[in-house]
C-alpha cells in the first residue's frame, strides 16, 4: 500500500496539469490538498505498521517494473519503507499538507492559481520519489524532479525580471553540485555495479570499497548535497530564491527540498562513516556554513531573507549532525526544523498578507496588537529555532552540539555554539522589529491591515503546536538511554559507528551551555532593539566596515560574478565571436555557397529550348555509334 | 526480289529526313510529324528484316510501335493543344519554362 505515498500527488498533478484548465477553482483547491493528505494518511498508517516490525527485519521494498535494464546496468522503479524514508514522508506529506491548505487563503488572489498548485503537487511527487527510492537512479530522479519544481515556483511570478533570475540561479548553482552528484552515482555503479542502497550497503560491510573510493564517492556525493541543500560555496541560490511565494520558501526552501541532502548523507551514512574523511569535511563546512549564515542574517532587514540565511545556517548544524557520526541527530533537526522554519515562513507571509507585500521590517513594527494570531504562532517559531528548552528547536540542536562535543569536535562545537548566539539575537531582532516597538507602517498599508483568514491561520497553529511538542520524541540522553525515540527508531538505518559517550556531569553541563548561550542571544536583542533602540546605530557608526560587510553578504555574490560568472560569459563571447561566428558558420556557409555556384555553373546547359536537348540527344547518338562501329 | 539493303536506303533517308525536319522546324506540330517519320523509318527497317530472316518477331514489334505511336499521338497532340490555350502559341522556343 504505501508505493501509493507518492502516486496520488503526482496523479494529481497530472490531472491538473492536462485538464486544469476546465476545472472549477474550488474543485482544485480540493483536490490539490486532499491529494496530500491521502498521501498522509497513507504515511501514517505506514509507519505504525513499520513500528510493529520486529527490529532486524530488511525494509519493505514494492518493485512497480523494470525500469532501465541495459548490460550491467540496471535500475528498477521500486519505492522502499524503512525508518528513514517513513519520517521523511510524514514531514514531506504532513508539514505538505498544511502549506497546501494556507496556499488556498495565500495565493487566492493569484491568477495564477491552477498552475500553482499543479507545481506543488509536482514537488510533493517528486519529494516522495526522492525519500521513497530505493535506488539511487531513481533518488536522482526525484532530486532533479525537486530541482525543477524550486526553478519553476521560483520563477512562479516570472513577469517579474528578479525572480526570472532568481529561478535561473537556483537552477543552474544546482546543475554544478548535481553534476557531482552523478559522477559520485557513476563511482557507485562502477565499483559496486548497481544502485540498489542495500546492494551498496552489502558491499561496503563487506570490505569491497577501500577507503580512499570511498572518501572520493563520498565527497562528490556531498557536493552534491551542498548544492541543494544550500551550503558553502553553493547556498548562494537560497536568498534569492526568496522571490517565489511565501508557501514556496516554506515547502520547498525551508522544510523539505533544502534538506534532501541531509537525508541523502544520512542515508549514505555507511560511506561517510567509512571514508572518515569524509565525514569531517561535512562537518566543518556545516560548521562554517551555519557560522557564515548567521553572521550574515544579522544585518538583513528583508523579513524573509532573514529567514532564508537562517535556513541556510539550521542546514549547517544538521550537517554537522552527520558530519560528527550523529545521523540520527541530523534528521531529528531536520525533523523539528521542519515545523518551526515553515511555521516562520508562513506566519512572515502572513505578516506580507496583511501588511500588502510589505517584506522590509524598517516599515513594520508594533503588530502585536493587529495580528493575534500570526504573532504568538511566529514567536512559538522563534523560541523553538532560538533553543530555548521545552520546545522542538533546543532538543535537536542540543542534540547535535553534545553529540560534537563528544566525538571531542570541540571546534566544530565551538562554532556551533557561536551559530546558537547569533541565532538566538536575529531571531529576536526580527520579533522585536516585526511586532514590538513604535509602528513605522506605511500609511497605505495601515489601511489595510488585517488578520489573516481563518484558511491560513489554522495551518499556523498546527504547526506552532508541532514547534513546541515535536522535540519530545528525542530526550536528550541524560533522561535515559530509552528516552531518545527518535534515534533509537532510527537504528536499523544508521550504522553504528564509534561511539563516544559523556558522563553524566558534562552532559548537564552542555545542555546549561546551550541554554544560557540561547537565553543570551535573546538578552542582546531585547537590549539592542527594544530597551535602548540607539545601541544598534552606535554599534554600526563603531565597525562601519565590518557592518558594511555583513550588510553586503560578505560581497560573496559579487566575487562569484567576478571570478566566475563574468569570465565564462566573456570567454563564451570570445568563442562564440571566433569560432561559432568564423569557424562553425563560415564552413557551413561556405558549403552552401560552394552548391550555390556549381549549381550557377550547371544550369547554363539548360536552355529550356527542346531542339537544343535534341542536339544533345543526337550528338550523344552519333558518339555511342562512332564509338560502336570503329 | 529487291534487296533488304535498299529497304535500309530507304529506312535512313527517311530518318535522316526527320532529324532535319525536328531541329529546322519550328512549330511543335510539324516536330511531332518529324518524329512519326523517325518511328515508321524505324518500322521500315524492322519490317525489311523480319522479312529477309523470315522471322514473325520484328512484325510483332512492329505491331508495338504502331500501338506505343498511337497512344503517344494522343497524349501528345492533347499537350500541344492546351499548350496553345495557355501561350496563344505552338512555337517550340516559346516554351522556355524549364530554362536554368
Amino acid at each position: 500500500m504505501f508505493w501509493l505515498i507518492p502516486l496520488i500527488p503526482g496523479a494529481s498533478a497530472f490531472i491538473l496539469a492536462v485538464f486544469g484548465k476546465w476545472l472549477p477553482k474550488k474543485y482544485v483547491s480540493w483536490q490539490a490538498c486532499l491529494s496530500v493528505f491521502a498521501s498522509f494518511g497513507i504515511s501514517l498508517v505506514s509507519f505504525f505498521g513499520l513500528l510493529k516490525v520486529p527490529p532486524g527485519s530488511p525494509p519493505v521494498i514494492k518493485t512497480l517494473f523494470s525500469w532501465i535494464q541495459s548490460g550491467s546496468f540496471n535500475a528498477d522503479l521500486s519505492l522502499q519503507l524503512d525508518p528513514l524514508s517513513s519520517i521523511m514522508t510524514l514531514v514531506v506529506t504532513g508539514v505538505g499538507f498544511l502549506i497546501h491548505v494556507y496556499s488556498v487563503g495565500y495565493m487566492a488572489q493569484d491568477k495564477g492559481y491552477k498552475r500553482y498548485f499543479t507545481y506543488l503537487n509536482l514537488f510533493t511527487f517528486a519529494m516522495l520519489i526522492l525519500v521513497m527510492g530505493a535506488n539511487l537512479v531513481l533518488m536522482f530522479v526525484g532530486w532533479e524532479g525537486v530541482g525543477l519544481c524550486s526553478y519553476l515556483l521560483i520563477g512562479f511570478w516570472f513577469e517579474k525580471h528578479s525572480a526570472a533570475n532568481a529561478g535561473k540561479k537556483a537552477f543552474i548553482v544546482n546543475r554544478i553540485g548535481d553534476a557531482a552528484f552523478i559522477l559520485g552515482i557513476f563511482f557507485i555503479f562502477l565499483i559496486v555495479g548497481s544502485g540498489d542502497f542495500r546492494a551498496i550497503t552489502g558491499a561496503l560491510e563487506g570490505g569491497a570499497v577501500t577507503q580512499g573510493m570511498a572518501t572520493l564517492i563520498a565527497l562528490l556525493l556531498f557536493a552534491g548535497a551542498t548544492g541543494k541543500s544550500a551550503q558553502i560555496p553553493l547556498y548562494v541560490w537560497l536568498p534569492d530564491a526568496m522571490e517565489g511565494p511565501t508557501p514556496v520558501s516554506a515547502l520547498i526552501h525551508a522544510a523539505t527540498m533544502v534538506t534532501a541532502g541531509v537525508y541523502m548523507v544520512s542515508r549514505m551514512n555507511l560511506l561517510f562513516t567509512l571514508s572518515g574523511v569524509a565525514g569531517q569535511v561535512v562537518g566543518i563546512v556545516g560548521a562554517l556554513t551555519a557560522i557564515f549564515a548567521a553572521t550574515m542574517a544579522l544585518t538583513q532587514n528583508d523579513i524573509k531573507r532573514v529567514l532564508a540565511y537562517s535556513t541556510i545556517s539550521q542546514i549547517g548544524y544538521m550537517f554537522i549532525g552527520c558530519g560528527v557520526g550523529a545521523y540520527a541527530a541530523g534528521m531529528f533537526h531536520l525533523f523539528t526544523h521542519a515545523f518551526f522554519k515553515s511555521l516562520l515562513f508562513l506566519a512572515a507571509g502572513s505578516v506580507m498578507h496583511a501588511l500588502s507585500g510589505e517584506l522590509d521590517m524598517r516599515k513594520m513594527g508594533g503588530l502585536r496588537k493587529y495580528l493575534p494570531l500570526t504573532y504568538p504562532t511566529f514567536l512559538v517559531g522563534a523560541i523553538a529555532i532560538a533553543g530555548v528548552p521545552f520546545l522542538s528547536g533546543f532538543f535537536s540542536k542540543d542534540a547535535i552540539l553534545t553529540h560534537a562535543y563528544a566525538q571531542g569536535q570541540y571546534f566544530i562545537w565551538a562554532l556551533g555554539l557561536m551559530g546558537a548566539v547569533l541565532t538566538a539575537f536575529y531571531m529576536f531582532r526580527l520579533v522585536f522589529l516585526t511586532f514590538f516597538g513604535q509602528e513605522r507602517l506605511d500609511p497605505h498599508a495601515k489601511e489595510h491591515l488585517h488578520e489573516s483568514p481563518r484558511v491560513m491561520t489554522v495551518p499556523l497553529v498546527v504547526l506552532a503546536f508541532f514547534s513546541i511538542v515535536a522535540g519530545y520524541v528525542g530526550l536528550p540522553v541524560v533522561l535515559g538511554k530509552k528516552a531518545n525515540l527518535f534515534s533509537r527508531f532510527l537504528d536499523p538505518v544508521i550504522h553504528p559507528g564509534h561511539e563516544a559517550h559523556l558522563n553524566i556531569s558534562a552532559e548537564w553541563l552542555l545542555i546549561l551551555i546551550s541554554v544560557a548561550v540561547a537565553l543570551c542571544g535573546i538578552y542582546i536583542a531585547y537590549v539592542f532593539y527594544l530597551k535602548s533602540p540607539r545601541t544598534p546605530h552606535r554599534i554600526v557608526a563603531r565597525f562601519p566596515m565590518l557592518y558594511k560587510l555583513l550588510y553586503n553578504k560578505y560581497y560573496v555574490d559579487e566575487i562569484y560574478n567576478a571570478a566566475i560568472v563574468r569570465p565564462l560569459v566573456n570567454g563564451s563571447r570570445v568563442v562564440y565571436d571566433n569560432f561559432d561566428l568564423k569557424v562553425i558558420d563560415g564552413t557551413i556557409d561556405g558549403t552552401a555557397a560552394a552548391t550555390g555556384s556549381a549549381g550557377k555553373l550547371l544550369s547554363l546547359f539548360q536552355s529550356g529550348l527542346i531542339k537544343d536537348y535534341g542536339l544533345v540527344l543526337l550528338l550523344g547518338v552519333v558518339v555511342f555509334l562512332g564509338y560502336l562501329l570503329f | 526480289m529487291i534487296p533488304v539493303s535498299y529497304f535500309f536506303g530507304l529506312s535512313i533517308v527517311l530518318f535522316v529526313l526527320g532529324i532535319i525536319a525536328f531541329f529546322i522546324k519550328r512549330d511543335l506540330i510539324t516536330m511531332f510529324m518529324a518524329i512519326e517519320v523517325m518511328l515508321n523509318a524505324a518500322n521500315l527497317a524492322f519490317i525489311a528484316l523480319a522479312k529477309a530472316a523470315g522471322s514473325p518477331a520484328g512484325q510483332v514489334i512492329v505491331f508495338f510501335i504502331i500501338t506505343v505511336a498511337a497512344a503517344e499521338a494522343a497524349v501528345g497532340l492533347a499537350i500541344i493543344l492546351l499548350v496553345f490555350r495557355q501561350k496563344k502559341s505552338i512555337k517550340a522556343e516559346d516554351m522556355r519554362l524549364l530554362k536554368g
